[in-house]
């Protein structure tokens, strides 16, 4: 993909692009296939909510921590919804320890964007004193094997760790205190977004690349879709170039494959 | 989100700024006003007010990043503290990380890389006023300041965002709209390889709305692009019209 410092072999490449234009991919996969998803609900106890997905060799953890803190000044009667992305060294000889490069804040961001626009979490019930005092959901997704494909497992791991958590029950006082309850409860989820992410190989859509297929990809365009179908994120990555035909292939695609994605993984 | 908004389209579909839907904002733009830099440009597009330099191709430091086939593209996108209504930090925030990445994407397709091994051309972008949109007109004027400094390019990229506002489909959305509206889909294109390079969403659109509001927005960049086009074409007439006036002087001073 592009920044990356992978390096592939002239012959491996020569292979992938001939065999994506016999519909066929190096690991056996059809071109909209997606790698084995398995997912481990709820491993980290003292997160509110986590989950560690895989999909093939990728594996993302995802922990989600809820804490009273201070309202965005434009909008004041929302909680805040933080997304941060670490590309851990654990997980690629390419990575390095340091602050957070370009691409993991564009992985980052595009989690974020399809929790945000899908309206997933309902922002507005999480407000205790307006203008004040607000509930914030920090997700934090830890990148612990990179194998291609970062966004879906990142953005799946994130949407089941939000729709597992459960935080402490604040009450707002008589004075405006805020006092924490022994009891959970789980946050107001309200929908399910689901990216699908395509590499755009010579004239091929391979979704859910793997790595060595991102690092003879021109380009790459990730489409996330609201439980309704609706489309609420789009991000094209890479230096390639798209048609507008070849954009609406991949948000078609993007739209039959997230239905799977929801069904057979998010099991909603 | 606040309950009760004002409306952002009014009688007859005219929205906030008394544009029609497909209406753009009107846009100025000036070419090579920076003395330093390879090339520059500056737009005016609505309150926007965006200023782009390029230096290179030029040695690359620190040097371990210096490709040994093509030319490095870098890109900074930054807003100066004092663009938006309240003060921006100065230190770089992670929009513009990300805005810095993706507007390098959408401008590299356009450049002939491989004719400048082990070299970096640099793309400063400066936002001095932001009123939404400013990745788009990013795009242009950096485009327009690559062409300046005389990089080899297979064209011009022109930018547009088409998006969602008040259940209309508009084109080139302002901050309000931006900030109020249902969805925003910027657009970069280049018109001679009927190429997207940039293709970014955020909102809330069905497949067919998203059908119609990319057709708008490719519409919306070849409007720019004739714009842009005009501008560089008369940067060039005024130099050869420099360059007349000294030859004229020099044949007068010779007879």
């Amino acid at each position: 993909m592009e920044d990356s410092s992978e390096i592939i072999s002239n012959i491996e490449r020569k292979r992938i692009l001939e065999l994506l234009s016999q519909g066929k991919r190096l690991d056996g996969r059809g071109l909209k296939d997606y790698r084995e998803i398995k997912v481990e609900r709820g491993f980290v106890e003292k997160a509110a909510g986590s989950a560690l997905v895989s999909v093939g060799g990728t594996k993302v953890a995802t922990g989600v921590k809820v804490e009273v803190g201070e309202p965005y000044p434009d909008r004041p009667e929302d909680g805040a919804l933080v997304v941060n992305a670490e590309l851990t060294p654990l997980a690629s000889p390419t990575f390095e320890p340091g602050p957070p490069d370009e691409y993991s804040i564009e992985l980052a961001r595009v989690v974020d964007r399809g929790i945000r626009e899908s309206k997933m979490i309902d922002l507005e019930t999480l407000c205790l004193v307006p203008g004040k005092k607000v509930l914030v959901v920090f997700v934090d997704v830890y990148v612990l094997g990179q194998c291609g494909n970062l966004f879906d497992a990142s953005e799946l791991a994130s949407v089941l760790a939000l729709m597992d958590a459960k935080m402490v029950n604040y009450v707002v006082g008589k004075g405006g205190e805020v006092k924490a309850k022994d009891k959970r409860v789980p946050l107001p989820v309200i929908n399910y977004p689901v990216s699908v992410t395509m590499a755009r190989i010579g004239g091929d859509f391979a979704v859910d690349p793997s790595l060595n297929e991102e690092t003879v990809a021109d380009a790459r365009i990730t489409v996330t879709t609201d439980k309704d179908g609706n489309i609420c994120a789009v991000q094209k990555g890479g230096v390639g170039v798209f048609s507008m035909d070849e954009i609406m292939e991949a948000v078609d695609i993007a739209v039959e494959k997230s239905q799977e994605l929801r069904r057979d993984v998010l099991g909603v | 989100m606040s309950k009760i908004r004002k409306k952002l389209i009014g009688k007859g579909d005219v929205r906030v700024d008394g544009r029609k839907p497909g209406d753009l904002r009107p846009i100025k733009i000036e070419i090579g006003l920076l003395e330093r830099a390879d090339g520059s440009a500056y737009i005016e597009f609505g309150k926007n007010k965006i200023l782009a330099a390029v230096y290179g191709p030029r040695e690359v430091y620190p040097r371990h990043l210096s490709l040994y086939n093509r030319a490095l593209i870098r890109c900074r996108y930054h807003m100066a503290p004092f663009s938006v209504e309240e003060r921006k930090s100065p230190a770089p925030s992670r929009r513009e990380t990300e805005l810095s990445k993706v507007i390098r994407d959408a401008l590299e397709p356009a450049i002939f890389c491989e004719l400048y091994p082990r070299t970096v051309i640099d793309i400063f972008i400066e936002v001095l006023q932001a009123d939404g949109g400013t990745r788009c007109a990013s795009i242009a004027v950096a485009s327009l300041a690559l062409a300046d400094a005389g990089i080899p390019m297979k064209d011009l990229v022109a930018a547009c965002a088409a998006g969602k506002v008040d259940g209309l489909l508009v084109l080139d959305l302002d901050d309000v709209e931006d900030k109020e509206g249902e969805a925003d889909l910027p657009v970069a294109y280049i018109p001679q390889m009927e190429a997207v390079t940039l293709l970014q969403m955020d909102g809330s659109l069905t497949r067919d709305e998203f059908e119609e509001a990319l057709k708008l927005a490719v519409d919306g960049c070849k409007r720019i692009y004739a714009l842009l086009k005009e501008a560089l074409r008369g940067r060039y007439l005024a130099a050869g019209n420099v360059v007349g006036e000294d030859v004229k002087k020099i044949n007068e001073g010779g007879s």
